[in-house]
């Protein structure tokens, strides 16, 4: 072990991973403080670029931007009252409120300095969780992969949106997306209408592209609001008052460190909705409730941490089982793929200097926070000066050289328009896209654990809960959708 | 732009049972019951039942939720160019790019979004150039992509 993590440490303090991740962090920092550009589409704008760089920069790279994205969010919601990503939007109003009484440089820092905190905490369950999960999944049969991969499914659709059937409809698009090609049991060549570059099946990047960052672009070309007014004209330190914070408020950062490395470790469920559930969990056991929403700093406090952890926890089931925890973690598996670090409990025994390296890049990540967080919130009304108007017609053409470059294929900016319209369509009527992106990947697995179980039990469906853990798994699937019925039909027996 | 459910529901009634169609012809596996068509066919199933699921709901929301509504932009004539012109140029390129070459290519559409979100012409045309000679240099030297040079390809560098 130990020469695995001397060996992690020198890929990690290597000249050029170092430089990756300075780079990365200012573009993070700068993406998620442009409101209408969210963390997913900064990791979705650099896999073009980490596709050609070896697999621990490109690791890093990801790792940081999204890492800097998700604190730097905070940033316009405090200045503008617009969150900078979606991760901000719980405490975007709190946050406003605090500016708004002058007390923008606490709400900011608490921002920074509980972003970093939590991370700090999800990562250090991932590093003890991730392992162990790895060990013990190194036991798991196709029967068991089919369960978890249709556990992780059903939490997408249930838990994770407030409207399942929507839910369950962008799921289904997505697994029938993975159907496309050849890659099927029987390698017979499905939905490719003849179509040569179909066979392959439809490249995830240039499709996470279009649903992340051209539906993204196409909202801001038709949004008519007015720009939005800087209320603040210089930003103070930062730094104080948080130790006073932390020693006032050390079990809501506990809470919602752990919340949202919990949620973020949920298939589908990623740093927003931790911290929502964060800030109405903050607000539900606070000791002044009322106090939320008038330009409290507890809430901030609480799930600033939340969406931080989430990032953390969305890696865990990502690494041990391929399943990712997020939609940002969802992008990180196809680039993983790409590097031949297929994820899977292998990679753990095989080679741990890759997972070690992980590691420490998310430490390494969370602390550089600090000092860069800072100079970010110090510029931050340059950065919010930016004209939007300039940005989007370049990062249009970004993704359209972006979805081009995996395979030089003009197809593939095809692929990118049509998904990011759908994306555009689809999110206008409130149907959830991260279960469909958990269907593109997973559909793949989907299929061949679900095959080979098949085979093996002989057809015979009671195979499928004949292992004990297989059997725990599948209940748990079942309970999730039936829970819903279960209440209806209660709820309407008592009111009968 | 809102869509009524009921759309929602019939698109995907419809698609649900072009799959279920399509995948009737696939082939077996000899000596297995389960073959290429089978996950294909559940997913299917799948989408059939939410689809009638979902046009139920929006039939019964018909009374408040119109088939089509769109949102404020449609009626400014400068958003509906923008959303226009940000589909167009993506199909610009696919189209154009080989012939033009990436650069000119590169460069109409960048000013063409950038016109109609009202950036100044003299800015638009400036950012336009200097940002397309960056993405070249970097995809193009840097990591190798072969972006096309078109009409350009004997004055190529």
């Amino acid at each position: 072990m130990s020469s695995a993590l001397a060996q992690a440490f020198s890929m990690v303090f290597e000249p050029y991973t170092l430089a990756v991740m300075v780079i990365a962090s200012i573009y993070g920092l700068f993406v998620g403080a442009v409101p209408g550009l969210s963390a997913t589409m900064a990791v979705a704008l650099l896999v073009p670029i980490t596709f050609f760089m070896p697999p621990i920069p490109a690791i890093a790279a990801m790792v940081t931007a999204t890492a800097m994205a998700i604190f730097s969010g905070d940033i316009p919601g405090c200045l503008l009252r617009i969150p900078g990503t979606p991760a901000s939007a719980a405490y975007t109003d709190e946050a406003f409120a605090m500016t708004r009484k002058g007390m923008a440089e606490q709400a900011l820092g608490a921002g920074l300095v509980f972003s970093a905190v939590g991370g700090l905490f999800g990562t250090v369950v991932l590093i003890v969780a991730a392992p162990a999960l790895a060990d013990f999944a190194l036991n798991f049969s196709s029967f068991e992969y089919f369960w978890l991969v249709l556990l992780g499914l059903t939490c997408a659709v249930f838990i994770t949106s407030d409207r399942p059937l929507k839910g369950l409809v962008t799921l289904l698009l997505g697994l029938l997306v993975a159907c496309i090609g050849l890659g099927n049991p029987g390698g017979f060549p499905r939905f490719t209408f003849g179509n040569t570059e179909m066979t392959g099946g439809i490249g995830m990047i240039p499709m996470m592209i279009g649903m992340f960052a051209v539906s993204e672009v196409i909202r801001y070309a038709v949004d008519t609001l007015p720009p939005a007014e800087l209320v603040v004209e210089k930003v103070g330190g930062v730094l104080k008052g948080q130790w006073g914070l932390a020693k006032k408020y050390p079990v809501q950062i506990l809470r919602g460190s752990v919340l949202g490395t919990a949620v973020g470790a949920l298939p589908g469920a990623g740093a927003d909705i931790a911290a929502w559930m964060s800030y109405a969990m903050s607000k539900k056991f606070s000791k002044e409730p009322e106090k939320f929403g008038t330009g409290h700093v507890e809430g901030i406090v609480e799930s600033g941490s939340a969406n931080n952890s989430a990032l953390a926890g969305a890696w865990i089931p990502a690494l041990v089982f391929g399943i990712p925890g997020d939609s940002i973690t969802a992008i990180v598996i196809g680039v993983l793929y790409m590097k031949n670090l297929n994820p899977g409990p292998t990679l753990f025994t095989t080679n741990p200097q890759n997972i070690y390296a992980v590691f420490i890049l998310f430490i390494l990540a969370n602390l550089i926070m600090i000092p860069l967080g800072i100079l970010c919130i110090k510029v931050s009304k340059r950065i919010l000066r930016v004209p939007r108007n300039v940005l989007m017609p370049l990062i249009m053409m970004f993704c359209i050289v972006g979805a081009f470059a995996i395979n030089n294929s003009l197809f593939d900016v095809g692929v990118m328009l049509v998904a990011g319209f759908i994306a555009y369509v689809l999110e206008e009527n409130k149907f959830p896209i991260a279960p469909a992106i958990l269907g593109v990947v997973l559909g793949g697995m989907l299929e061949e654990n679900f095959i080979t179980s098949m085979i093996k039990s002989d057809g015979n469906l009671l195979g499928f809960v004949s292992r004990p853990i297989a059997a725990t798994l599948a209940v748990v699937s079942v309970l999730i959708w039936v829970a819903p019925l279960l209440r209806r039909l209660l709820l309407r027996a008592r009111t009968a | 732009m809102k869509i009524n459910d009921a759309v929602f529901g019939l698109l995907l009634l419809l698609l649900g049972a072009a799959v279920l169609l399509v995948v009737r012809n696939y082939p077996q596996i000899p000596g297995q019951q389960v073959g290429p068509a089978l996950f294909p066919g559940l997913i299917a199933a799948g989408l059939c039942v939410s689809g009638a699921l979902l046009l139920a709901n929006g039939l019964r929301t018909r009374a408040t939720v119109p088939w089509l509504r769109f949102d404020e932009w449609i009626r400014s004539p400068r958003h509906v160019m923008a959303f226009a012109l940000v589909l167009a140029g993506v199909v610009f390129y696919m189209l154009a790019s080989e012939r033009l070459g990436f650069l000119i290519t590169s460069v109409s559409i960048l000013c063409a979004l950038m016109w109609v979100l009202q950036v100044r012409p003299v800015r638009a045309v400036l950012v336009a150039v200097v940002a397309t000679l960056v993405i070249h240099t970097l995809f193009y030297k840097l990591l190798r992509v072969p972006l096309p040079w078109g009409v350009l390809t004997p004055y190529a560098w």
